[in-house]
């Protein structure tokens, strides 16, 4: 069964947890550019957590359903209805077949992601199904949603998470959203004041003490030609102490960048394979979906940590989900 | 050799700092260190990509723990494993690197394709003729694939021939276009903006999806140009 997107809304596109494996190759990572959101959706929608959901930028998404799902969504500020009902990020809804799931504008942050149990059923490309909007391959043919698109379902197995809504189908619509939720920190993760925890770059050195100090203490303005690509920021100059010409090397998602200008660039998920700027630093993994919500005229901060501290709370927010599944699977009961 | 975090999910081994000085011979390190990074196999790593000076290994901080490194010392756990694997020795009777391809590209340096072959011409002060000459007879190798998926950056392009890029790029670049930029030789895999001097097109598919490998060019493959009429190119099109 499929769902059709009555409206599309401003970018909205197919996303999973990324494509790994041909990065030797020019292939981006790519996925949800908060793949942790996703999972917490995948999760709460009882499917797999590497099921392929939506991204949706800025909203506008109107989606109708042509047989029953669970869903879920997790992210930015988003006013979403199903029907004429709210449903807050983080809970679980029970969508009838005809129903329609509409994402309004963000009040703060711009993205989040929609789990439908039974995940988007389009091919995987290179071992995943996640559009890759810039070399125009995987997800739907290639590119971001458009009105009218019929978006393929995976088939519906069996699912304990139904279990929630009872078995009545006249049941009020409010009774069709789980009272509880997932923690708010993973469900609604725009922040007013974002603040990004980093590592060192190898080109931390390149700049002076006056200068680290600047990056770590002042803000910076996000500025409008931010894209999936990175987060150009504009704040105090970042120059180099050197201007050793640097060999082109690998960078990754949460990498900053610092182009000859000075103003630094805060790579995200469809970022080039390769760049040949100073690393001054990389946001750490557990704050980028934090960077995911960043947009025009938002001001960010950074703080430095240890690279085992970014570890441990990789590995403290991985056992937190894990208690999440194991109170899921109880919930589902 | 010298290892670096990359973030919390990947380092970089850098074999030599400058590529320049000796390309051949870095990216034959480069090649050596890769290969014997993938025959190692080490827990918790997701893939390596190989550039120009550096092979980047990436990896999931969980599995790593789990193959027994201490959460706080995933970093060194893993750096010891890449030395341990970089430093062996005979490689296990495999081959010590990938054998060497070499990969013929037809390009048709025809002016209706060739947007800046003059340009290149007048910058080198020598004919256009000349230029295609130069860049059909030299032989280069590939040194990292980037930009955009499928794009060979090439070294070995005759040192006459290099022409810095354009102070403005273009805005879109057809698929196939082979290009110069600084001192690189590169062809444009799909349609996208770009500050390269365009002299040519090759009909030649260099990214499809759809294959495993995606790329037709992958690091350390050797590449030579042979240049084609238009109405060739049209035939290899089809």
């Amino acid at each position: 069964m499929n769902a059709i997107a009555i409206r599309a809304g401003f970018l909205t596109s197919i996303q999973d947890l990324g494509r790994t494996g041909f990065r030797q190759f020019g292939v981006s990572l790519g996925g949800a550019l908060d793949s942790f959101a996703l999972r917490v959706a995948n999760l709460l929608a009882g499917g797999d957590e590497s099921a392929a959901g939506l991204e949706i930028s800025f909203g506008g998404l109107q989606l109708r359903f042509a047989d029953e799902r669970i869903v879920a969504w997790c992210g930015g500020g988003f006013d979403v209805r199903i029907g004429s009902t709210s449903l807050p990020a983080g809970h679980r809804a029970l969508a009838r077949a005809g129903d329609e799931l509409k994402f309004n504008h963000a009040q703060s942050g711009c993205r989040c992601w929609l789990a439908i149990s039974g995940g988007i059923d389009v091919p995987f490309v290179l071992g995943s199904r996640a559009t890759d909007l810039r070399a125009n391959f995987g997800g739907f043919n290639g590119r971001a949603l458009r009105d009218g698109d019929e978006l393929p379902l995976g088939e519906l197995r069996p699912s304990p998470a139904f279990a929630t809504f009872g078995r009545g189908k006249q049941t009020a619509a409010t009774e069709r959203i789980s009272p509880w939720s997932a923690p708010k920190p993973w469900s609604q993760t725009a922040s007013s004041a974002p603040m990004l925890r980093f590592v060192r770059g190898a080109d931390w050195n390149r700049f002076n003490a006056s200068t680290l100090q600047r990056f770590t203490s002042e803000s910076f303005a996000v500025s409008s030609d931010s894209d999936r690509m990175g987060v150009r920021l504009a704040g105090p100059e970042l120059q180099r102490t050197d201007d050793v010409d640097l060999v082109s090397e690998a960078v990754a998602p949460g990498t900053i960048q610092v182009p000859p200008g000075g103003q630094p660039i805060l790579l995200l998920g469809d970022c080039q394979t390769i760049g040949g700027y100073p690393k001054i630093a990389h946001v750490v993994t557990v704050d980028l979906g934090i960077a995911a919500q960043l947009r025009p005229e938002d001001t960010v901060r950074f703080q430095e940590i240890s690279l085992p501290d970014a570890h441990r709370l990789l590995f403290e927010r991985e056992q937190e989900l894990e208690r999440f599944r194991i109170g899921l699977s109880l919930q589902n009961k | 050799m010298e290892i670096t975090p990359l973030g919390d999910s990947a380092l970089i081994v850098r074999v030599r700092d400058r590529f320049e000085d000796a390309p051949q011979e870095t990216l034959s390190e480069v090649l050596r260190t890769f290969r014997r990074l993938q025959n190692a196999d080490i827990p918790g790593v997701i893939e390596l990509a190989p550039s120009y000076t550096t092979v980047a290994i990436f990896f999931d901080p969980l599995q790593v723990a789990k193959a027994g490194a201490k959460p706080n010392q995933a970093f060194d756990w893993l750096a010891e494993r890449v030395r341990a694997a970089v430093a062996v020795i005979g490689d296990r009777g495999r081959p010590r690197t990938l054998p060497v391809r070499v990969i013929q590209i037809p390009v048709c340096y025809d002016s209706e394709f060739a947007f800046d072959l003059d340009h290149v011409a007048e910058h080198a002060h020598v004919s256009s003729r000349e230029v295609v000459d130069l860049h059909s007879a030299a032989e280069y190798r590939v040194s990292c694939v980037g930009f955009v998926p499928g794009f060979p950056f090439l070294s070995g392009l005759p040192k006459k021939l290099a022409t810095p890029r354009r102070a403005t790029p273009r805005k879109e670049i057809p698929a196939g276009s082979v290009a110069i930029g600084g001192a690189q030789t590169g062809i444009y895999p799909m349609r996208s903006p770009g500050g390269w001097n365009v002299i040519g097109r090759t009909p030649l598919r260099l990214f499809d999806p759809e294959n495993d490998p995606p790329a037709l060019l992958r690091v350390g493959d050797r590449v030579q140009f042979h240049s084609i009429t238009r109405e060739e190119f049209e035939v290899l099109m089809q």
